[in-house]
């Protein structure tokens, strides 16, 4: 042992590594690739704000594209496969845990549950599920009457969604058993371990449709990675590199591309000159502030970070943020309810091995009747790691003590599912500025959400369900968790009406012509299932978009 | 508590294809810390040792006892935050700082000496109070003890054993594990490098 040793694994925090004319390859130990390099003062076509599902993944189609493009990330360029310990505790460097301060009924859970900061973003330590959306929900408003509708196109995004499948080469069933045909998936579904066997059974007794879990990692080699081999820590960053998140997909097709990538690059403040059009950001980088110009600025920060930037970015002719003539930048944060009901087998189940949700079932995304609320939610099985397994015991069900440790001893036996439930959009949750300030002289956000009665209501079906799936299966000690969420979308929302949204359905702002957004903040409502999947198609949308506003000189 | 996993010691897996270098460095720096504070001060120090006796009864035994108040220090020390704080608590170091003060105080205000010396049912009755909220007083300075416990107390100590190999013994888990994770994932299926569990009754006794 040495601590120099271990300080080297965090020596991506302290160093940039996408310089000098070079990034890192994280497919290859020790790797090198060239990347193109742009100075401060040169005007690039399109500066990206986050380097995450949205933001990645527009800047590899933006560059596939020809643009001249420079994308900043506040966080680090990890090498997977040197840097990656199998542990919870230290693979907290993924984590976005800078402060952020959080009220309401409510009081949102982030870091590590849903903040990521690194090359990649959140994709670095996502789970993987790669759903898409049911297409009731673009026109959820006029459809099934609530929340409010997209102005994208169901059939559009059909496009897209096959595009972004094929792009992270997802393994999933042969055929899905719910919404309109889909294209079989890239790579075969993965093995189903014992915990995703018990809600397989669970469902059959309940009389309703379950499915392999379509998943963002490998279940064959691609390149020069190998498939998943189960290891299980999904959530604290793949070792392997059977991930297909953004920094080992988007990232180097965006370099490869021509992009240029900044690491450890925090940007403060998107700059408007007095003809309302951004001209650049300032960004901090090795503790001096600079600032990159640019003819377009893309903000892909997530739900907390991107309107907080624009909040942050107030000046003169915009005191109250940027792009928020409607008044709703930082309003209508939408999370996900993530409630689990738990129990012993008899069996062992050992649910440490595998990805952690390799069955589901969407039956109550997709039908509408005996149900007491509006929108809908997935549930999952589950296969939490010691330290979050023991969080869960202490924080929702109160243990602690000899009666904890005896209830951990259970651990090899313990099934659950966890639902990806649907809250409604509302204006009092919402992100705005503290007075405290972070480690780079920014007020930090304040992140205020209070669950509303229809997403109780939601909540208490889907317990109420998936205890009666337990009990089905003979589990034993059933409990349900009465407080987690997942999944932050919903602060600049896109819409038809510069009134009633931030962006329209290009994800281009109404105020700002040149200032664009591109993550799960455009979400007007979230559906029941994980984010990311439509986060990705909605970037690629953007991109094919800008290509063809550029060509017809609308930009 | 029975001893379901008898003899299994993830350590044993240190140097075969389920610990990459990576893991092997944080693993070897995390059992070398030292059982003596950085960041507290003795009257603190002493306290927070006791809390974590309470929330963590750990056994006598031959296994080494796992150094978790060290390890909680080692956070503050470092000023390890979530990313997250909820509004009615102060940040980290201020919490830990503000609750170890007051818990020390309220043993003092009931029993007439220091939360280290309480015995142990004297201890728990204290932590069952703090969890329920009822403790309160100038120390506390507005914060709630309930919400203390909940977000600092449990969360921080249980965060830190669950880290540790000696806790991943106990229950069983399978340990790090890359490049070589694992193969058979049926029900009741194990790989070689997996913990065997004792049959019920089969357990070695307590």
């Amino acid at each position: 042992m040495s601590a120099a040793s271990v300080h080297a694994l965090h020596d991506a925090l302290y160093t940039p590594r996408g310089a000098h004319g070079r990034a890192p390859d994280p497919l290859r130990v020790g790797g090198w690739v060239p990347m193109r390099e742009y100075r401060d003062d040169e005007q690039v076509d399109f500066v990206v704000v986050g380097t995450g599902a949205g933001g990645g993944t527009l800047a590899c189609k933006l560059a596939e594209a020809g643009f001249s493009v420079v994308a900043l990330d506040a966080g680090a360029w990890w090498r997977p496969l040197e840097e990656f310990a199998s542990d919870e505790t230290h693979q907290e460097k993924l984590f976005w845990t800078d402060e952020r301060i959080c009220d309401g009924d409510n009081p949102l859970k982030l870091g590590n549950n849903n903040s990521g900061k690194s090359v990649g973003g959140s994709t670095v330590h996502f789970a993987m599920v790669s759903l898409r959306f049911r297409p009731e929900w673009f026109k959820c408003r006029t459809l099934l009457g609530y929340g409010v509708d997209w102005p994208l196109d169901w059939r559009e995004m059909w496009h897209y969604y096959d595009e972004v499948e094929q792009a992270l080469k997802i393994s999933g069933p042969v055929t899905y058993p719910w919404g309109p045909k889909r294209p079989r998936y890239p790579y075969r579904a993965h093995e189903v371990n014992a915990a995703g066997w018990v809600l397989a059974q669970a469902c059959e007794a309940m009389g309703i449709a379950w499915t392999e879990t379509p998943l963002a990692t490998l279940s064959a080699p691609r390149g020069l990675a190998h498939p998943c081999v189960y290891r299980g820590f999904c959530v604290t960053g793949c070792a392997t590199n059977a991930k297909q998140s953004a920094l080992v997909t988007w990232i180097p097709r965006a370099v490869k591309a021509g992009a240029e990538i900044r690491d450890l690059a925090m940007v403060g403040r998107v700059e408007v000159n007095d003809k309302d059009r951004a001209t650049g950001v300032h960004y901090q980088r090795e503790g001096r502030w600079r600032f990159q110009r640019a003819r377009n600025v893309v903000v892909a920060g997530y739900a907390i970070e991107t309107p907080r930037l624009l909040l942050n970015s107030a000046d003169a002719r915009h005191p109250d943020g940027l792009a928020n003539r409607s008044g709703l930048v930082g309003k209508n944060l939408m999370t996900q309810t993530n409630q689990g009901v738990y129990g012993v087998m008899v069996d062992e189940i050992r649910w440490y091995k595998g990805p952690p949700s390799l069955t589901l079932t969407e039956h109550w995304n997709y039908c509408d009747e005996g149900k007491d609320f509006f929108g809908g939610y997935a549930f999952m099985s589950q296969g939490p790691l010691p330290k979050a397994w023991a969080s869960t015991q202490a924080g929702n069900r109160g243990l602690w003590g000899g009666a904890l440790l005896r209830e951990m001893q259970q651990y090899n036996h313990q099934a659950g599912f966890k639902i990806v439930g649907e809250t409604l959009p509302q204006e009092r949750n919402r992100v705005t500025l503290a007075d405290e300030k972070d480690q780079y002289g920014l007020p930090v956000a304040r992140v205020t959400f209070s669950l509303c009665d229809n997403d109780k209501a939601l909540v208490g079906h889907s317990i109420d369900f998936m205890t009666r799936g337990l009990q089905a299966v003979g589990a034993r000690d059933i409990w349900a968790e009465a407080d987690d969420t997942c999944h932050l979308n919903g602060t600049a929302r896109m819409g038809d009406d510069p009134e009633t949204s931030v962006v329209n359905a290009d994800c281009r702002s109404w105020d700002i012509p040149n200032l664009w957004i591109c993550d799960g903040s455009v979400f007007p409502t979230v559906g029941g299932v994980n984010p990311s999947l439509t986060i990705q198609a909605i970037a690629c949308r953007t991109g094919a978009r800008i290509k063809q506003m550029a060509t017809r000189g609308e930009l | 508590m029975p001893d379901r996993y008898h003899g299994y010691d993830v350590m044993a897996k240190r140097d075969t294809p389920s610990w990459n270098d990576a893991t092997r460095q944080v693993m070897d720096a995390r059992l070398a810390i030292v059982d003596a504070p950085q960041f507290l001060d003795q009257q603190a120090w002493r306290t927070l040792r006791a809390l974590c006796d309470g929330i963590v009864p750990q056994l006598a035994g031959p296994q080494a006892r796992v150094p978790i108040a060290a390890m909680v220090d080692r956070k503050l020390a470092k000023d390890r935050r979530d990313g997250y704080r909820d509004a009615r608590l102060p940040p980290l170091r201020e919490a830990w700082r503000r609750g170890l003060t007051a818990l020390d105080a309220a043993a003092q205000a009931r029993a007439g000496t220091a939360f280290h010396l309480l015995t142990a049912a004297a201890r728990d009755a204290l932590l069952e109070d703090m969890h329920d909220g009822k403790l309160d007083g100038p120390e506390w300075d507005g914060m709630s003890s309930a919400l203390f416990f909940r977000e600092r107390v449990t969360h921080d100590i249980l965060a830190e054993y669950y880290s540790h190999p000696t806790a991943w013994n106990e229950i069983g888990f399978g340990g790090p594990a890359a490049p070589r994770g694992y193969v058979r994932m049926y029900f009741n299926r194990r790989d070689p490098w997996e913990a065997v569990e004792a049959h019920s009754g089969d357990e070695a006794p307590p």
